[in-house]
């Protein structure tokens, strides 16, 4: 004796859901957010001098029209990547270069680390985006000796490590980044 | 003549329609999934630049950003110098001439608003057109750096290494 249930008109369904899916399309943004990720150096009273040996520090100025000076010479930002790569590593242990040192790390052995640290000087009225060029350029840089080193040691590119293998190259290749107060050109005038 | 009223006579099979809404649900639920809702209206355009060795941001949650660029409608706008640069933070466009002042309160606001186990994840992303001076980022920076707000991001787009 059952009856049969009159069947339901799903046909607007559809248009429902369409109506769901261009609101969802409307309001969304895929697009998802990328960029450079920093960590700043934690707050302190007064400004730790350091003392660092100069042939352990590479300064790299950008000025006001946005021109990069390492040491003495201005170079195009495309050269600054093997710059500090030649910098950090040292390759052919010249004394004007800086000094290494050797460390137990875990996973690794013994590795020689590099002491070098890249101190970034920018002027106020240096551009947004040569300062992010030039933050690049040097992230390229330990990028890519993170990725020899890991290949060598475990036969990997650096993105493809666990995260306790990448943290052993972080020791290895450590990011030394260093931001002096800006200068600001317009003010000495 | 006739022919072709005898072609008219014949009817298109009807499309059965029921796995329709189906397939539109499905898209309906991908687009919830990977959608993040725009939380501000963006007063300011931002040309960010491009590198090519960015990392993705991960979780958009604990993330606050702060836009500086070109203003949208300058007449409206807190601008300096006039018409030119606009800093926005949450909804507006905040007044220059304290800068300092203004990120300061919005990092406590931003913090406030966190569980004390994300205030320490939070990660201010600074979303700066290419051709703005670092002047207004320095501000910013040192800013985010008295009040340990120390995970920053600088936001560019992405190209490929050459």
């Amino acid at each position: 004796m059952a009856r049969k249930t009159p069947t339901i008109n799903t046909g607007s369904s559809a248009d429902i859901s369409f109506l769901l899916l261009t609101f969802f399309l409307l309001t969304s943004n895929i697009s998802t957010e990328q960029g450079i990720p920093r960590r700043l150096p934690p707050p302190s009273d007064k400004e730790e001098i350091v003392d660092i040996k100069e042939r352990n520090v590479l300064v790299v100025q950008v000025n006001f029209l946005d021109e990069i000076f390492v040491g003495s010479g201005a170079i195009p930002v495309t050269e600054l990547k093997n710059v500090a790569k030649n910098f950090l590593l040292n390759p052919n242990n010249d004394p004007k270069l800086p000094e290494k040192e050797v460390r137990e790390i875990d996973h690794m052995g013994e590795y020689t680390i590099s002491k070098g640290v890249i101190s970034l000087v920018n002027d106020q009225s240096t551009s947004y985006n040569m300062y992010v060029q030039v933050q690049n350029e040097l992230q390229r840089a330990v990028n890519e000796i993170r990725d020899d080193v890991s290949s060598q040691y475990f036969g990997k590119k650096y993105d493809l490590l666990d995260t306790a293998f990448q943290r052993a190259v972080q020791k290895a290749v450590p990011m030394n980044i260093s931001e002096a107060p800006p200068r600001d050109y317009n003010q000495q005038q | 003549m006739a022919r072709f009223r005898k072609d008219e006579k014949k009817e298109v099979p009807e499309l059965n329609m029921g796995s329709m809404s189906d397939i539109i649900f499905m898209f309906l639920f991908f687009f919830m999934v990977i959608t993040n809702m725009r939380e501000s209206n963006i007063k300011v355009t931002v040309r960010p630049p491009s590198a090519t060795e960015v990392q993705k941001l991960e979780k958009k949650s604990l993330v606050a950003t702060v836009y500086i660029g070109e203003p949208v409608n300058a007449a409206t706008e807190n601008t300096l110098p006039p018409g030119k640069v606009s800093v926005q933070l949450n909804d507006q466009t905040i007044k220059q001439e304290d800068l300092a002042e203004e990120v300061r309160t919005w990092i406590g606001q931003e913090k406030e608003g966190r569980s004390e186990e994300d205030r320490n994840k939070l990660t201010f992303s600074l979303k700066v057109d290419k051709d703005v001076q670092m002047r207004y980022v320095n501000t910013i920076k040192s800013e985010l750096r008295t009040n340990n707000a120390l995970k920053i991001n600088y936001a560019t787009g992405k190209t490929e290494r050459k």
